[in-house]
């Protein structure tokens, strides 16, 4: 057993997530550079771990920030959707006036119809 | 990373208990009950926003979005999680999403990413163990690692987020963050422990 084949499960033994099957456990056991990477990820981690119980405190100013954006988004989707709602009028008058249109053609084109057969009759 | 300043957890951090009763007022479309979401957890979104982008500008603009995004989506939150987790995990996906807009992760391939910079290794031993401690070398550390290592170390081993969540929020899949975990892991010990790295690459 080399240490290389155990090198990236050393940070996993540290964290108590894995647990090494006998051959590599015994390994470690006589193994002195293995025990001492297991230590140095041990003391990483506790340094990681300690980090959350700090807090960075950010500039002043940062609340009222946050809530501007949140009412600036919220106007821009309500313009957007009066833009959109305008659209929706506007082709929907669009279609009607279309549809009106073309029913008034076909409604001349029937009467010019009639008026001809009449006079052919 | 040069934070505006640095202050213990302790008392300043909002319990889960704290915050449901504000939570369930914001679901119900309570602004104020939002606004006071914002004021008692600004503090620990912005610490993450900064740990995971390592700027002070760019981690403003995360938190801005976190907000929002969690804002427009409070009706979908079901309370499994805790709000703050909850939070942790929006802010990661913004953090993420903002460094890939910004361009940040052009170098930073997983598969191309070379050895962070070890300029420890060059000062003396002796002088670095006097001269600085592990945390101030920790902090070293996390600066100069890759922001795509940086984000799952940091979501893993400080916020104690699962592999399945960071995966999630991170957009990749759960046995690449387990190895951007274990790369992270081990650029960490070596910049932390330059003396053993010097040995183990002699011995390489």
């Amino acid at each position: 057993m080399r240490c290389d084949e155990l090198a990236h499960r050393l940070s996993e033994v540290a964290d108590g997530t894995v647990t090494l099957p006998r051959s590599q456990r015994r390994h470690v056991e006589q193994c002195l550079r293995c025990q001492a990477e297991i230590v140095q990820y041990r003391k990483v981690l506790r340094a990681m771990r300690a980090m959350r119980t700090e807090l960075l405190e950010p500039a002043p100013g940062m609340v009222a920030d946050v809530l501007a954006h949140i009412e600036e988004a919220g106007e821009r989707t309500a313009i957007r959707s009066i833009i959109s709602n305008h659209k929706v009028a506007y082709l929907g008058g669009l279609a009607a006036a279309t549809a009106a249109g073309a029913a008034g053609a076909i409604l001349v084109a029937a009467r010019s119809r009639r008026g001809r057969v009449r006079l052919a009759s | 990373m040069t934070p505006s300043g640095q202050t213990s957890r302790e008392g300043r951090s909002p319990s889960g208990t704290d915050l449901d009763a504000l939570v369930d007022a914001a679901r119900e479309g309570d602004s104020a009950a939002f606004e006071e979401l914002v004021r008692r957890t600004h503090v620990d979104t912005y610490t993450l926003a900064l740990r995971l982008t390592n700027n002070e500008e760019d981690a403003r603009d995360v938190v801005q979005e976190t907000y929002l995004r969690a804002y427009r989506g409070l009706k979908n939150y079901r309370g499994d999680a805790q709000f703050t987790t909850w939070l942790y995990r929006i802010t990661a996906n913004c953090a993420s999403t903002f460094l890939t807009t910004r361009g940040r992760h052009r170098h930073d391939d997983l598969a191309a990413s070379g050895d962070i910079a070890d300029g420890a290794a060059d000062a003396d031993v002796e002088q670095l163990a006097q001269a600085g401690d592990l945390r101030s070398r920790l902090d070293e550390a996390l600066e100069q690692l890759p922001p795509r290592l940086r984000a799952v170390v940091v979501l893993r081993d400080v916020y104690d987020l699962p592999h399945e969540a960071i995966a999630a929020e991170l957009g990749i899949s759960v046995s690449a963050a387990k190895v951007r975990l274990h790369r992270a892991r081990h650029k960490l010990r070596a910049h932390m422990f330059p003396e053993t790295a010097e040995v183990e690459a002699r011995a390489v």
